[in-house]
Parts: structure tokens; sequence; C-alpha cells
């Protein structure tokens, strides 16, 4: 309990030094100006949602393999703190795009492929609503959860293979990108701390799919009495 | 000052979120722990 309270003290001291950071820290973009510190919120919630269906991927592949209730308990965490991450991510890039672009959205190729990402992972949950009996809920949301995570590379690619009106990539990508210094380390504070939010939002989430999974042997005990 | 309203709104929307899948886990754990003690409480104890 204390580590769990530890934890969620330090993400939160994280995430809103990360708000001072981008507000106070990173210089001021010369031609966006202040919409501009959207910037480090939107790609630390992206990044961080994106290694939490990397997280779920895996754990899918270990159930998969293995057949060990844990690694379903540790998918479904995952999904949903990605879909909580990748929610922040759709509603905070309309509201930078709006003064940038002068529209809320377009249908290019990154945009389009992360709100079908979200789409799968919302399928996801929905799927394991759907299957009452617990080992093949488990079996066939980790098989559709492996399914659903070949739309993350996609959603990685589409802003390096494809022209898109979202901008291009400013890590990784390639010749000609990159970030003013300062701007660099609060973008990277900002991956980090919502890294660590993730992380708590994923361990609570664990905690309750095995509370659930103890409820589920208790009322068997129950009924067997 | 331009745009400030956006700005604050993206942050505020974006914790808020946040905020409320964090106290949905809260809500959840709370009842599962009293349905835990609930079973346990109305099983005979092992001797």
């Amino acid at each position: 309990m204390a580590k769990r309270i530890l934890l969620a003290a330090v993400a939160i001291l994280l995430v809103i030094a990360a708000a001072y950071a981008a507000f106070f820290i990173a210089p001021e973009e010369s031609t966006m100006h202040l919409i501009q510190r959207i910037f480090y919120f939107h790609v630390g919630s992206a990044w961080a949602g994106m290694d939490a269906f990397f997280v779920c991927f895996v754990a899918n592949l270990l159930y998969v393999w293995k057949r060990q209730p844990r690694y379903d308990w540790l998918a479904v965490s995952a999904a949903e703190v990605g879909l909580v991450l990748t929610t922040v991510v759709l509603v905070t890039g309309p509201i930078w795009a709006h003064p940038v672009w002068g529209i809320w959205w377009t249908w290019d190729a990154r945009l389009t492929s992360t709100f079908v990402l979200w789409l799968l992972y919302v399928s996801y949950l929905l799927l394991r609503t759907l299957v009452e009996e617990q080992d093949r809920r488990a079996l066939l949301s980790s098989l559709f959860g492996i399914f659903a995570f070949l739309d993350v590379p996609l959603v990685f690619g589409a802003i390096r293979w494809w022209r898109t009106q979202h901008p291009s990539p400013v890590i990784l990508g390639g010749e000609g990108s990159g970030l003013e210094p300062t701007m660099k380390k609060v973008l990277f504070f900002s991956v980090f701390a919502m890294h660590v939010l993730a992380a708590f939002l994923i361990v609570e989430r664990y905690i309750l799919e095995k509370m659930k999974n103890e409820v589920d042997v208790l009322q068997r005990e129950a009924e067997a009495e | 000052m331009k745009n400030l309203d956006s700005v604050f709104a993206a942050y505020l929307i974006g914790w808020g979120v946040f905020f409320v899948f964090y106290l949905t886990i809260a809500k959840r754990t709370s009842d599962l722990r009293a349905e835990i003690d609930r079973l346990k409480s109305s099983l005979p104890r092992p001797k």
C-alpha cells in the first residue's frame, strides 16, 4: 500500500512539474506561440499510450503462450490505460489544430489511424463484456489484442511514410527534423511523467482485476457450499 | 496571450479524463473489497 501511495505521489508531482516546464521553461515557438505548449502534453500522452498498448500486446502474447490469468489481467489493465491516454490525445490534438489549421479534424493518415486504434481498443474492451466464460474470454480478447496492436506501427509510420496534415516527426524523423534543445528536454520530461502516470494507473487497474478474480473464486466456493 | 483558453482547456480536459478514470478504478476497487469481505464472512471458516 505504501508503495502505491508513493507511486501516486511521484506521478502527480511529475505531471505537475511537466506542465510547469511546458508553460514556463520551454521557449515560445516562433510561429504558433502559446498554443504550441499543448504539444508536450499531447505527445507525452501519445507516447505513453502507445507503450501501454505495447504492454497489452506482450501480455496478450504471453497469455496465448502460457495461459496464466495474470497476463490477461495485465493486458486488460494496460489496454484500458492506453485507451484513456489515446482519448486525451484525440481531445488535445483538435484543440491544438483548430487555431493552427483552422479546422478541428481531417481524415489524414495519422489522425485516421489513431482514431482506428482507439476504436480497436474500445472493441477489445467490449469483446470482453460479451464472453462470459473466463478462459474463453481471455483467449479471444488476447487474439483480438494481438490483431489490434498491428495498428500501432501504422500510427507511428503514418507521418513518416505518407504526406499528412499532421506535423512531421520531431523525434526519429530523419534528416531535417528535430527540436530546439530546451524544448527537447521538456518533451522528454513530459514523456517520462506520462509514463510514470501510466504505470501508476496500470498498477491500480491490475489490482482491481486481481480482486475481480478473487470475487469469482469466492463466489464459486460459496455456491459449492 | 492569444489561445490561452485553448491551452488551459487542453490541459484541464486531459487531467480531468485521468482523474475521472482514477476515480472509477477507486470506486470499483472499494466495491470489490466490500464484496470480498461479505463473501469471506459468509463462508465457513476453515478449522
